[in-house]
C-alpha cells in the first residue's frame, strides 16, 4: 500500500528536469534526490514526503537513457509515478530497478495537486480520498510483474540462471 | 511479410518471426556504457554478486561524457570504469587520447555492422541504425545485465515507415530533414517504434547523414532508426568493419504500423526552438533572434563532414564579437583529419576555439555552460529546460550551417546571409 499526496506535472518531463547532468557525478541515490526536479520545480525535493505520488501527463521521462532519474525520484520519497505515457527508456528503467509506474490515461486527468491518494497496486486500485473517487490501474504484462516480484532485472537473471 | 526490425530482432533470438508486442530475450552483438551510465552498472553487477563478463571482446566502455575529467567526482568515475576495464580486460576501452564521442566512434571503428543487435546505455545508441544494425538506449541495470548473461529483454516495436524524397536545395541537411520529421509527429510521435527510413531520398545521403537522422530517432521517443545498408553502406564499412556484416532488408510485403512521407522538396533549414526537439521552425520565420554561443559538435552533428559543412560557411569570415563559438570534433580522427584539410584553421582564425572530443556541454556537463538569460544554436540533440546549463538559458537546434551562419551573424541566421 502506497499513500501520499499528489504531485502534478504536464506533458514531457524529461530526465534533464528529472536530474539535470550537472549532478550526474555520483551515483548515490541519496545525493541525487537532492535535485530531482531542481529546474521545473525548485524547492520540489525539500517538500516530498515520503509515500508522495508523481501524477504527470504524456511522454514522462523522456531524453536521456540516465538511470540515475528513476533512482533520484524514489531516493526522494516518491512512491509511484502515475503518467499518461512513459518513455520507453524510463519506463524498462523503472521496471528494471523497482520504481513503481502507472500508466493510465484517467487518473491524471481527475487528479488535482495535493491530493491525498493511496494506491493498492496488488488489487489494482488508486483511491483518491480528498475526492472520494477510485481508479482501476491497468495490469502490467506477466513478464514485466515477474521481474518487479523478483525485486528488479537482477535478481531476476540471477534466478533465472540459478533455475538453468 | 517481415519488415527489417523484425527480420533483425529474429535473428538475435529463438523465435523464427517476432511480431510486435512479443517480449523477447535477445543475444545482444555489443554492450556500450560511457562514464556516466557505466559506474552506475558496475554498482549493480557488483551488488547482483556478478564476477565475471560473458565476453571482453563484446563490451565496449567509452570515455565521452566529463573527459578529460571535469572535476574531482568525475575524475573518480572514470577511475572506476578504468580499473574495471583493466581487471576484466575490456578489449574496447576508449579512453582520452584514443577516446571520442561514442556515437561517432564506434561506426568510425567499425565495431558495428550491419545485421548487429547493439543495446548502449545512453539514449543515442539507436545512432547505428544507420547501418542497418537494430541499436538501442537501455539503462545501467540493463547494462550490467547483458555484460553478464548477453542479453537483454525487448520488446518487439511496430514499426513506422519513413519515405524520404524529393530535391532538397543545397542548404538542407540530414539534421534539417530529422528536425522537420520530429516537428510534424512530436517528441512522442513514434514512441516505442522502430523508424525504418526508406525512399529515393536516402541513396544521396551520406553515412554521416544518415547517422545524424537515426541519432534523433530518440527525439521523437522511438527505440530504434534504421535504414536498409546500400553500396552507400559497404563503401563506408570497406577497410573499416572488424565483423563480417548481415544484411537484411524489408520484405516488399512488410507490414508497417505506421507510414509517413516526408518530401524535401521546396523545404528550408529549419531550427528547434527553446525548450522541446519538436518546436521547429523554418529558418526564413524566426525572425531576429540574438545569441551569446554557439556549439558545433555531439554525437549528432560533430563528425568530419559536419566541420566542413560549418567551414564552408564560416571560410574568410569573423565570429561575431558577441558570440562565443566553441567547436567539438567528435573524436580524435575527425580532429586529425580536420587539421590536415585545414578546416582548424578556418574555425580559428574566425575567433572559435576548439575543445578535445567530448559531449560537454551539449548536456550541460562542461566546456561551455550557459549563465542565466544566455541563448546559444548548437548542432546538438536537445533543447530542453537547462540543458546546457542555467535553467533560465536556452538552446536552439541546428545544422552545422546554420549554427556557423548564426555565429557569423549574431543571431539565429540563414547559410545563404553569410555564404553564397
Amino acid at each position: 500500500m502506497r499513500r501520499g499526496r499528489a504531485w502534478v506535472f504536464g506533458d514531457n518531463i524529461d530526465t534533464d528536469a528529472i536530474i539535470p547532468a550537472r549532478y550526474l557525478y555520483t551515483t548515490d541515490p541519496a545525493e541525487l534526490a537532492q535535485h530531482v526536479m531542481e529546474d521545473i520545480a525548485p524547492g520540489f525535493a525539500g517538500r516530498v514526503r515520503p509515500g508522495d505520488i508523481i501524477v504527470a501527463g504524456r511522454n514522462f521521462g523522456c531524453g536521456s537513457s540516465r538511470e540515475h532519474a528513476p533512482l533520484a525520484i524514489r531516493a526522494s520519497g516518491i512512491s509511484c509515478v502515475i503518467a499518461r505515457s512513459f518513455a520507453r527508456i524510463f519506463y524498462r528503467n523503472s521496471i528494471n530497478t523497482g520504481l513503481c509506474i502507472v500508466e493510465s490515461e484517467e487518473i491524471p486527468n481527475e487528479v488535482q495537486q495535493g491530493d491525498d491518494l493511496e494506491l493498492n497496486a496488488e488489487a489494482g486500485i488508486l483511491l483518491n480520498l480528498s475526492r472520494g473517487t477510485v481508479h482501476r490501474i491497468p495490469e502490467q504484462p506477466a513478464f514485466v510483474r515477474e521481474i518487479i516480484e523478483a525485486g528488479g532485472l537482477l535478481p531476476y537473471v540471477k534466478r533465472r540462471l540459478a533455475d538453468d | 511479410m517481415p519488415n527489417l526490425t523484425q527480420k533483425l530482432l529474429s535473428a538475435h533470438c529463438d523465435k523464427d518471426t517476432v511480431y510486435p508486442g512479443d517480449l523477447i530475450q535477445a543475444k545482444v552483438d555489443l554492450v556500450l556504457g560511457n562514464d556516466i551510465t557505466t559506474p552506475l552498472a558496475l554498482r549493480e553487477f557488483f551488488a547482483a554478486g556478478f564476477r565475471r563478463v560473458f565476453d571482453p571482446e563484446r563490451i565496449v566502455l567509452v570515455q565521452d561524457h566529463f573527459v578529460p575529467s571535469k572535476d574531482i567526482k568525475s575524475a573518480e568515475q572514470s577511475m572506476m570504469v578504468r580499473q574495471f576495464a583493466r581487471e576484466y580486460r575490456i578489449t574496447h576501452h576508449f579512453d582520452v587520447g584514443s577516446a571520442g564521442i561514442e556515437h561517432a566512434l564506434l561506426p568510425e571503428r567499425g565495431l558495428v555492422v550491419p545485421g548487429d543487435l547493439v543495446i548502449g546505455a545512453d539514449s543515442h545508441t539507436c545512432t547505428y541504425g544507420a547501418l542497418g544494425a537494430f541499436a538501442t538506449g537501455i539503462g545501467s541495470t540493463d547494462m550490467a545485465a547483458a555484460m553478464a548473461i548477453g542479453e537483454v529483454w525487448l520488446r518487439v516495436p511496430e514499426v513506422m515507415k519513413v519515405v524520404l524524397t524529393g530535391n532538397r536545395s543545397r542548404w538542407v541537411s540530414g539534421k534539417d530533414i530529422m528536425l522537420a520529421i520530429i516537428g510534424r509527429i512530436g517528441t512522442d510521435g513514434a514512441r516505442y517504434m522502430s523508424m525504418e527510413f526508406q525512399g529515393p531520398l536516402v541513396a544521396e545521403l551520406s553515412i554521416d547523414e544518415r547517422m545524424t537522422i537515426s541519432n534523433m530517432a530518440i527525439e521523437a521517443g522511438a527505440k530504434a532508426g534504421i535504414f536498409q545498408p546500400d553500396e552507400v553502406t559497404m563503401e563506408y564499412l570497406k577497410h573499416r568493419a572488424k565483423r563480417p556484416p548481415r544484411l537484411y532488408t524489408s520484405d516488399a510485403d512488410a507490414i508497417y504500423q505506421e507510414e509517413l512521407v516526408m518530401d524535401v522538396t521546396g523545404m528550408e533549414p529549419v531550427v528547434a526552438l527553446p525548450h522541446s526537439p519538436d518546436n521547429v521552425r523554418q529558418i526564413s520565420e524566426v525572425g531576429e533572434i540574438p545569441i551569446d554561443q554557439v556549439v558545433i559538435g555531439s554525437c549528432t552533428n560533430g563528425r568530419y563532414s559536419d566541420l566542413e559543412m560549418a567551414a564552408r560557411v564560416l571560410r574568410g569570415k569573423k565570429v561575431n564579437p558577441n558570440v562565443r563559438l566553441i567547436v567539438i570534433p567528435a573524436t580524435q580522427q575527425v580532429y586529425l583529419d580536420a587539421m590536415r584539410a585545414g578546416l582548424l584553421e578556418v574555425f580559428i582564425e574566425a575567433g572559435g576555439v576548439i575543445s578535445p572530443p567530448t559531449c560537454g556541454p551539449c548536456l550541460g556537463g562542461y566546456m561551455g555552460i550557459l549563465g542565466p538569460g544566455e541563448r546559444a544554436v548548437a548542432t546538438t540533440n536537445r533543447n530542453f529546460v537547462g540543458r546546457m546549463g542555467h535553467a533560465k538559458s536556452e538552446v536552439i537546434l541546428a545544422s552545422p550551417f546554420v549554427a556557423a551562419a548564426s555565429a557569423v551573424m549574431g543571431r539565429v541566421a540563414a547559410p545563404w546571409e553569410v555564404a553564397s
